[in-house]
């Protein structure tokens, strides 16, 4: 299989085997949602799902992508309306300049899915864990340096409340 | 933009969403680096020099050249003619020429040596491997210890004297209790998430150029320097910006070289510093040595005051950080004696970063102030709370307003600073810390022209930018409020070079400023409104309901078609009507102290065995005149405290000292304030609107909230734990020195 999907659209890989699934997306796509904040996987504002888990888009090449299926943050809802995580994201006021915001939402979306999952973070063998402390954990690999973090934790509590109830 | 309604109220200082919201959360802002033309976009690639100075005596791009996809490779010696850098000097630093690849001198470390040009990324990046070059070394500056910087600056950031001061210092520090302490900061940088990009296109008689730029007027002025063109050929775009913090204020390597590509190949070509180009390619904030004296009497009376301030300063561009103002406003003394001493270094770009002065000042005065209650015996809060100053200090001027002492009240009050616990839970330690600052406030002269067409639909045009500060939203607001109309009836068009001139993002005047000029645009066009109708020209209350327009209020309220009025505007008939409205300084700058302030309370908690310090929670209490939204405002002030969080115990740019250049440039090695690192934020303004600093009755925002934040974090990190790191940022490992 030589295409991938992007927001359920199929796409034949890039000729040059050198191009990442960010710059794939903004070179080949004009696709421009997910952001290079870094190019090195540490800033997370690049952050796409593949096959449903948040990946950093600037440290996969695209053409080991084949077969799979991608959603950015232009795949999340369609053009009328917002995914209520991009809602919460306006209400709470979760982000300033905005360049950060696809990849935390992104990460707030495949965070839902991972607590639903259970799935352990590093803080678990922490004896002060406490859930806040958790989502923040989760997180944290997407940097803001506007500084709008505990808008975000309350953005995000939409997912994370719904998972505890 | 997609189909936009707005339930919420969007009177001034409602907290209302932002209206760029809808955009931003879809990804669909387009910022510098995601604008197309019509011919497809050249991808430049900027090969940067390995040493601080030196001269470059051999390049050759022969084999980058050969490389598939690539267009050209430029050099010194094919770069279009451009003004030396930093000419004409009376242009300031914004308007002058930031020419590149233009001579053989390298300035800084990473220093651009030659930009490959490529029909992809791919290609250019890995053409520019191919550049075979030789650079002779030469010595290279650095500031290796205070004294060696014995430069007095011309002037400081913000056009204060290097020097100032007022009474008798060596008699005011020889009476009381007396603190000698020497502090240092860190280099930091901006960071912003958007590394610096351009996208530059050429046509042969037009430069047009999508930037990632604070200010636009004088990013046109830079490049109508650089290039000799004139500035009607010229427009710059940047309205989304992805973060700033003045690193973004003037134009950098990046809109050069993207210029230079263009002009030479007629193409649109696109420059964006990787990452790590970014720690050398654009401006930080520099170290700093900051040697104090203070005195204090028993029962807590301020006697002297002595700040003494060294940093490096880039060679060839003429920044001063005025890293003395905190020690200058704060508190009233008996004597108070601020200098500033420099030392030309081979440094990258030293320049504003967010809060110049005021962010790197109090952090230091703060924390030694600190000290001095210490010292004496004396609650921190009642300590400055005694000190306030009536008037300014040094200058005897009123204060516009100033609300520092509710900031310390209420703010104490609502962070329980009275019955504050103090805990231990195995080896961590909790302690308090509270810190003020005080902010300068300006305006920067703005202008605005506000459109109504025949349908009641608004359109506001300045050249202002909305570097994530809201300014989209409270336009809206001012047009909102004058008018009563909903927001969906308002567009704002920012960042747009050929809309009238504003004073741009930065210093916090840009809310006011650029609020100022659209309010008198209104106001001009509610005249104009009034004349249309018959209506004596003047303070009429033009109100709009759709396609109808109200005058005035109860017995003598008449109402017009728009339609009609506009069809009075002239021959021919018109379907649309402008206005221009403009702001300046005016005598209550020079009259009064304009300032607004903070007062900042800390809680953090320490482990006693790895230093590490962990934010438990942080409350800000500030005074900022009229606040035009509560909801952007609140946003921008806990964004300020997590600067000041993350500049007191995480950020520090090294230098190697054997070539100047940086050492960890990316976010790994330069680490800032993530998610965790930040406890509860919650704040407190205290609202009185201030109309000697402008009509709105705002003031500044943008820079308080991390005035003073660090050092509150400094303060309880010393509670918790009785260590005293004067060497900024504190991480564990000085922490754990002290214990």
């Amino acid at each position: 299989m030589s295409s991938i999907t992007i927001n359920g659209q199929t796409h034949g890989l890039p000729q040059d085997p050198r191009t990442t699934l960010l710059d794939f997306m903004h070179q080949h796509l004009q696709l421009f949602g997910a952001k290079k904040g870094c190019d090195h996987g540490q800033c997370g504002a690049c952050t796409v799902l593949v096959d449903g888990e948040r990946m950093n888009a600037c440290l996969l090449l695209t053409f080991q992508l084949a077969g799979k299926s991608i959603v950015t943050i232009e795949g999340l809802a369609s053009d009328d309306e917002l995914h209520p995580l991009q809602q919460a994201f306006i209400d709470n006021d979760a982000f300033q300049c905005g360049f950060c915001t696809s990849g935390q939402i992104c990460s707030g979306v495949a965070l839902k899915s991972e607590l639903e999952k259970n799935r352990p973070s590093t803080l678990w063998f922490d004896p002060d864990y406490t859930k806040t402390e958790d989502v923040k954990e989760r997180l944290s690999g997407n940097l803001c340096r506007c500084g709008a973090y505990p808008h975000i934790i309350d953005a995000v509590s939409i997912c994370t409340d719904e998972q505890e109830a | 933009m997609s189909a936009k309604t707005y339930s919420d109220s969007y009177n001034i200082g409602d907290p209302a969403n932002r209206v760029d919201g809808h955009l931003k959360v879809q990804g669909k802002a387009r910022y510098a680096g995601e604008n197309l033309f019509d011919a497809p976009t050249l991808v430049g690639w900027i090969l940067g020099a390995k040493v601080a100075s030196g001269t470059l005596t051999q390049i050759d791009t022969s084999k980058a050249q050969a490389q598939e996809g690539v267009q050209a490779v430029i050099t010194y010696q094919n770069s279009p003619d451009q003004t030396p850098f930093g000419q004409p000097e009376d242009m300031g630093r914004f308007g002058q020429s930031r020419a590149m690849l233009n001579d053989t001198r390298i300035r800084y470390a990473g220093f651009p040596i030659a930009l490959v040009v490529a029909d992809t990324l791919e290609q250019a990046r890995y053409a520019a491997r191919l550049i075979d070059y030789t650079i002779e070394p030469g010595p290279i500056s650095l500031l290796r210890a205070p004294e060696e910087a014995d430069v007095v600056p011309e002037d400081i950031d913000g056009g204060y004297e290097a020097d100032a001061g007022t009474g008798d210092i060596d008699s005011a520090l020889a009476n009381g209790t007396r603190l000698d302490v020497h502090y240092t900061t860190p280099n930091q940088v901006s960071a912003a998430m958007e590394p610096h990009t351009s996208i530059a296109y050429y046509d042969g008689d037009t430069l047009t150029v999508h930037s990632s730029v604070q200010v636009l007027a004088s990013a046109v002025d830079c490049l109508s320097s650089t290039f000799n063109l004139p500035a009607e050929k010229i427009r710059v775009k940047s309205p989304y910006v992805g973060g700033g913090f003045g690193s973004k204020l003037g134009l950098h390597n990046d809109a050069i070289l993207a210029c230079i590509g263009s002009l030479l190949l007629q193409r649109p070509v696109k420059v964006a510093m990787s990452r790590r180009q970014v720690f050398h390619n654009a401006p930080h904030r520099g170290m700093s040595h900051q040697q104090m004296a203070l005195s204090a009497s028993d029962d807590g009376a301020i006697h002297g005051v002595q700040h003494h301030s060294s940093m490096p300063m880039a060679k060839d561009y003429a920044f001063a950080e005025g890293t003395g103002v905190a020690a200058r406003i704060n508190y009233k003394a008996n004597a108070i004696d601020s200098q500033h001493r420099v030392k030309v270094v081979d440094s990258p770009m030293i320049d504003s970063v967010r809060a110049p002065g005021d962010a790197i000042g109090s952090l230091a005065f703060e924390s030694a102030v600190d000290e001095l209650c210490r010292a004496i015996n004396m609650d921190p809060v009642t300590f400055r709370r005694n000190n306030i100053a009536p008037v300014h200090p040094l200058t005897g001027a009123d204060f516009s307003t100033n609300n520092l002492d509710r900031c310390l009240d209420e703010g104490a009050k609502a962070f329980g600073w009275e019955d504050r616990q103090y805990r231990q839970s195995g080896t961590k330690k909790n302690g308090f810390g509270v810190s003020v600052g005080m902010r300068m406030n300006i305006i920067v002269p703005s202008q605005a022209k506000i459109t109504v067409d025949s349908k009641g639909q608004f359109t506001v045009h300045t050249d202002m930018t909305d570097i994530g500060t809201g300014t989209y939203t409270i336009l809206t607001q001012i047009v909102a409020q004058h008018f009563g109309v909903p927001a969906h009836c308002i567009t704002i068009d920012l960042g747009d070079s050929d809309s009238p001139a504003s004073s741009g993002s930065g210093g916090s005047f840009g809310a006011s400023s650029s609020g100022t000029a659209v309010l008198n645009a209104c106001e001009a066009l509610a005249a104009r409104l009034s004349e249309l109708a018959g209506l004596a020209q003047g303070n009429e209350l033009v109100q709009f309901d759709g396609e109808q327009v109200r005058f005035g209020e109860g017995d003598t309220q008449q109402t017009h078609n728009l339609s009609e009025l506009l069809r009075n505007a002239g021959e021919p008939a018109q379907d649309s009507l402008s206005a221009q409205g403009e702001v300046k300084p005016d005598e209550d700058h020079d009259k009064y102290a304009q300032y607004s302030c903070a007062a900042h309370f800390a809680e953090v908690s320490v482990d006693t065995v790895t230093g590490e310090v962990r934010v438990i929670r942080q409350h800000g209490a500030f005074s900022a005149g009229r606040i035009l939204n509560h909801k952007t405002a609140g946003s921008q002030l806990k964004g300020g405290m997590v600067w000041g969080t993350s500049y007191a115990l995480f950020e520090d740019l090294q230098q190697d000292p054997r070539d100047g250049s940086f050492v960890n440039c990316d976010f790994a090695e330069y680490h800032f304030a993530v998610n965790r690192d930040i406890g509860e934020l919650s704040l407190d303004i205290i609202e009185e609107p201030d109309y000697k600093a402008c009509k709105l009755g705002s003031k500044g925002i943008g820079e308080l909230g991390i005035t003073g934040s660090g050092a509150a974090i400094a303060n309880a990190v010393f509670d918790a734990t009785g260590v005293r790191v004067r060497d900024f940022p504190i991480t564990p490992d000085k922490v754990m020195a002290g214990l």
